[in-house]
């Protein structure tokens, strides 16, 4: 059963560094939106020190979303995601093992590049290292809830907007308790309580999520 | 003992029941809606704080009870269509959703007009007006989904995996909603949900409440006998049920 979950992970993460210009867009997305804030509201520093922690976020969350569109799209048009279904491993399995890839290429690097985006913003050291470990915690919850929209809208053509209505709710709690934790720590508060609540999602995330992603797939397929 | 249960599966008789059934459980709601709103907007005293303006919560509180129930009802009738395959199961999901998003929106609307004179502002982050607001985005999620198929079994399977998953998320985003709000807002008065509410302002509430409750039951059965129609168009007695309508049969006949 290891084995199984960790052939998905490696097959999907070679197919995603063959093709480089998917890996990075969601990635530049997240960079830009981040620098459309400070133009569109004021390069003051009090100000940035304020909203900085909302926008990662925000940006996050929706980089996030962006990323999604390729989860499960090309397996279901070329019928490789058919023949996981089929396989005798178990499929909730399987299907953690690609949101686990998928997490790997769209989440890991955007808690890699967040402390760096996050200093444009004038945030102190100490906040940089809160915001990437709530990332670390918060976006894993992010990639399960959005595997099963992405699951869902399998079939669906243009899928895009649809995917963001049914996601971005769900997203919310996230978006709620890792934009607080991250304006404690900026503040010079503790953030340890919104954090264990993010952890807390990801548990939850973590034993239901690849049960519902792949009870949408099976009905994805039908 | 299930027979009745069994027979809730089959179209026609679910058809004709619902037909039979709609016009009183109708009836019965206007009579009870307006009741509940001569008790509510005559009979009840005013608000020794909020005067008149206490008297909107006889529809904001009944709509927005009704957005949440109408959804546990949506999702229980998606397990229950995925579960057992019972296809009338998700067309009473699907006639639903659509009900549901009415009222919420209803709940929404009302509970802007009365925090105008309340707070001073036609909207304000509240955390039950902010859950409400996502919740009518669920239901318009759910609603796109379904929209987006063009075969009806399909759009009952997967609206039906995202009915449950939400029925396990709304709970989660409705306190994240509350914890937040308790962070950035020094404390909104409410005073809807003040227990020490008076005789004659609670009952309108309750038959109000109840006949919202029947509303909902009068429509959903109008609506699930469309589905029904729409579901089954091909079947014989769809012809047969509705050649007795059509006026030429009439005459002859």
């Amino acid at each position: 059963m290891g084995q199984a979950l960790l052939a998905v992970v490696r097959r999907d993460l070679r197919i995603a560094f063959r093709r480089l210009p998917d890996l990075a867009s969601p990635l530049m997305f997240f960079a830009i939106v981040i620098t459309l804030f400070p133009l569109a509201i004021s390069p003051e520093p009090t100000v940035l020190r304020e909203i900085g922690p909302g926008v990662l976020w925000v940006a996050a969350l929706l980089a996030t979303l962006l990323a999604l569109n390729t989860l499960f799209r090309s397996d279901f048009d070329d019928g490789s995601l058919e023949q996981l279904a089929l396989s005798t491993h178990p499929l909730p399995l399987l299907v953690f093992g690609k949101i686990l890839a998928h997490w790997l290429i769209s989440g890991v690097p955007l808690v890699v590049l967040s402390p760096l985006l996050a200093l444009s913003y004038d945030l102190s050291l100490n906040t940089l290292q809160v915001l990437a470990l709530a990332l670390l915690i918060g976006t894993p919850t992010l990639s399960l809830l959005g595997s099963v929209g992405a699951a869902l809208t399998a079939g669906v053509r243009q899928a895009g907007g649809l995917l963001a209505l049914l996601v971005l709710p769900l997203m919310l709690p996230v978006l709620v308790f890792g934009a607080r934790a991250t304006t404690l720590a900026a503040t010079g508060q503790d953030p340890a309580g919104p954090l264990y609540l993010l952890a807390a999602l990801a548990v939850l995330a973590v034993t239901l999520g690849p049960f519902a992603t792949a009870a949408a797939v099976r009905v994805s397929l039908e | 003992m299930w027979t009745w249960f069994h027979k809730l599966g089959s179209p026609p008789h679910l058809y004709r029941l619902a037909g039979r059934l709609a016009p009183w459980l109708l009836w019965i709601a206007i009579v009870l809606i307006a009741i509940g709103t001569y008790g509510g907007l005559v009979l009840a005293p005013p608000d020794y704080q909020q005067g008149d303006g206490f008297r909107i919560i006889y529809v904001h509180a009944p709509s927005a009870w009704m957005s949440m129930s109408i959804y546990a009802v949506m999702a229980t009738a998606s397990a229950i269509g995925l579960i057992w395959r019972m296809k009338l199961a998700f067309a009473v999901a699907a006639a639903s959703a659509p009900v549901g998003a009415s009222f919420t929106f209803l709940a929404l609307v009302t509970g802007a007009i009365w925090g105008q004179p309340m707070w001073g502002t036609w909207w304000v982050w509240d955390a039950r007006l902010t859950s409400e607001l996502i919740l009518l985005f669920v239901y318009f999620g759910y609603m796109g989904l379904r929209a987006a198929f063009t075969e009806v079994q399909k759009a009952d399977r997967t609206s039906a995996v995202l009915a449950i998953v939400g029925v396990v998320n709304l709970p989660i985003i409705h306190y994240s909603v509350v914890w937040w709000n308790t962070l950035h807002q020094a404390s909104t008065v409410t005073k809807l949900d003040n227990p020490s509410i008076s005789m004659n302002m609670l009952w309108p509430l309750l038959v109000m409440i109840i006949g919202f409750n029947l509303f909902y039951i009068a429509i959903l059965a109008t609506r699930v006998r469309s589905e029904v129609l729409g579901r089954e168009r091909n079947a014989r007695w769809v012809s047969e049920a509705l050649s007795d309508l059509s006026p030429e049969n009439g005459i002859t006949a």
